[in-house]
């Protein structure tokens, strides 16, 4: 594939502080492709170190948001009845994309439009925050193809479905609605097909509000609290704080706050 | 509290001192603070220089938050032969590391690797931020761990993980680090200078003598007999009550007040 085909199939653009990245080849259900992949891991650490982008937004053409790995890239093998090594697909393709989108401290805001199947609930769950039209449905399609769920999403989907659930949605590949999402706390908001754009914006522009080093480092507080016992957790808030409590931003808060005017947070 | 004494900005090695504390940063952004052999002289110089400094209680050794030190510097190591390696004196330097009697901490962020990694771990403890990664990746450009590598890794976290990092190369984050006991503490990277010289400044409150005197005693635990250790501690500890901190502290104890150590 050429570079220009990739560029075509994951949009990418930057403005007033956003960089949107939209998957786009709705033709196949916007399956993600190697070249896809690299395109958007470089474009997340990018943006990590991009003062002009605050938030990433990850939204995808079509009906679909996204059917997963995009099985072309290992079908040579398949072909030749050469089982390709996952574990080494895994740890070279996906897990690295899904880290960096936990890790990174800008948020990253999905808009889920449709069907999330395989690799690409993966990817929409792996978000931040996660905004659905009614049409979103994830899929843990793996067992389909007599695999099991990857990429990070066995852990959220226990975390916040609990096991029993988890494991019938795991093994069945029944599709989670965007309702029934929204009831176990997978995702944030469920609005109207129609008004998804309109609704991830409202999000954008409460994050673009909020002081950044506060939501970075909110970001890295509560990514530690899946791993940490109370009192770890607690030891980490006051070093969190004590760093947060160091910065411009919250002293103009505090000031802000004082004289009755609204905060002017410069990320300082 | 004497003035802080600013270091030029310039200079590959920055030294400073804050209150009892001295600083010793490594300021090669360029290359990550790759030691060279002029580097790790004037790291070495300045650790000792401190060690000498009666003002000076507690040290830290620091890199910046992107790189505690990536390794060796590299360009000077290639071309060498073993005849260059075995006369030109520059890894006995690292030895005199080892006699400092003040402590050591170590403020660790970011790549800690080959040299970097051997450099932390010759102080006495690290302060890690969240960021840090340890590894030996000696084995992968065809030599392996020269600086206490092999020895002070094994003995910070074990055989079998010590093997591992050695010959597969892999690296060790922050949090794992801690849970094996290679690290003190981990901080968020924002903090992990303060946190280091709040522990340094902690330790340089303490009685002076006291302090030396422990630190023997737990480096002590790592290359001598149980049976020799035990009583080598003994003798330490009883060499203390020749001190007038000793006094000072029990009855500041009993008194329930704050004790005034005067390192004598």
């Amino acid at each position: 594939m050429t570079e220009t085909a990739a560029a075509q199939d994951l949009l990418q653009s930057t403005k007033d502080g956003v960089l949107s990245l939209t998957l786009n080849r709705p033709q196949v259900l916007n399956a993600l492709t190697h070249p896809m992949l690299e395109t958007l891991m470089a474009s997340l650490k990018k943006a990590e170190k991009d003062a002009a982008v605050r938030v990433v937004v990850l939204s995808a053409a079509g009906r679909a948001f996204c059917a997963g790995a995009d099985l072309g890239d290992l079908k040579k093998g398949y072909e030749a009845g050469n089982a390709p090594s996952l574990g080494t697909e895994l740890r070279g393709w996906f897990n690295p994309l899904i880290a960096q989108i936990r890790s990174m401290e800008k948020p990253v805001v999905c808009a889920v439009n449709g069907i999330a199947a395989g690799a690409g609930a993966s990817l929409a769950l792996a978000c931040d925050i996660k905004i659905c039209g009614e049409k979103a449905k994830f899929m843990l399609a793996f067992v389909q193809v007599g695999l099991a769920p990857d990429s990070g999403i066995s852990h959220s989907i226990v975390r916040t479905m609990g096991l029993s659930k988890a494991l019938e949605h795991a093994w069945t590949a029944r599709g989670i609605h965007a309702d029934q999402a929204l009831a176990c706390g997978l995702v944030n908001q469920v609005v109207p097909a129609e008004e998804l754009e309109k609704a991830t914006h409202r999000q954008v522009e409460a994050l673009l509000k909020a002081p950044p080093r506060a939501v970075a480092l909110t970001k890295r507080l509560l990514n530690r609290a899946q791993s940490t016992t109370f009192e770890e957790q607690m030891e980490y808030e006051a070093q969190i704080q004590e760093v947060l409590g160091k910065t411009k931003d919250h002293l103009e808060g505090v000031t802000a706050f004082l004289e009755g005017r609204p905060p002017a947070f410069k990320g300082e | 509290m004497p003035s802080a004494k600013a270091a030029d900005p310039k200079s590959e090695v920055l030294v400073e001192t804050r209150g009892a504390v001295g600083l010793v940063r490594l300021n090669r952004p360029e290359v990550l603070n790759a030691l060279s052999y002029s580097v790790m002289e004037k790291v070495v110089e300045a650790l000792e220089a401190f060690d000498r400094d009666d003002a000076i209680r507690c040290i830290v050794l620091a890199g910046s938050a992107k790189a505690f030190a990536a390794g060796a510097d590299i360009k000077e190591l290639e071309g060498a032969k073993i005849h260059d390696m075995v006369y030109n004196q520059q890894m006995p330097r690292w030895d005199r590391i080892r006699r400092v009697q003040k402590p050591i901490v170590a403020a660790v962020s970011g790549f800690a690797l080959g040299g970097g990694c051997e450099l932390a771990m010759a102080c006495d403890l690290i302060v890690a931020s969240e960021t840090a990664v340890f590894g030996q990746p000696e084995i992968n450009i065809g030599v392996m761990p020269g600086a206490g590598g092999t020895q002070r890794l094994t003995r910070a976290v074990g055989k079998a993980v010590a093997m591992d990092m050695v010959l597969t190369g892999r690296r060790m984050a922050a949090q794992e680090a801690l849970q094996r006991g290679l690290v003190a503490r981990v901080v968020p990277v924002e903090a992990f200078l303060d946190e280091a010289m709040a522990v340094a400044q902690a330790i340089a409150a303490k009685p002076p003598i006291a302090v030396l005197m422990a630190k023997d005693g737990v480096s002590r635990a790592l290359d001598t007999s149980l049976e020799t250790a035990l009583s080598y501690e003994r003798k330490l500890f009883y060499l203390l009550f020749g001190t007038e901190d000793q006094k000072e502290g029990m009855a500041a104890f009993r008194e329930k007040r704050k004790p005034s150590f005067k390192g004598k």
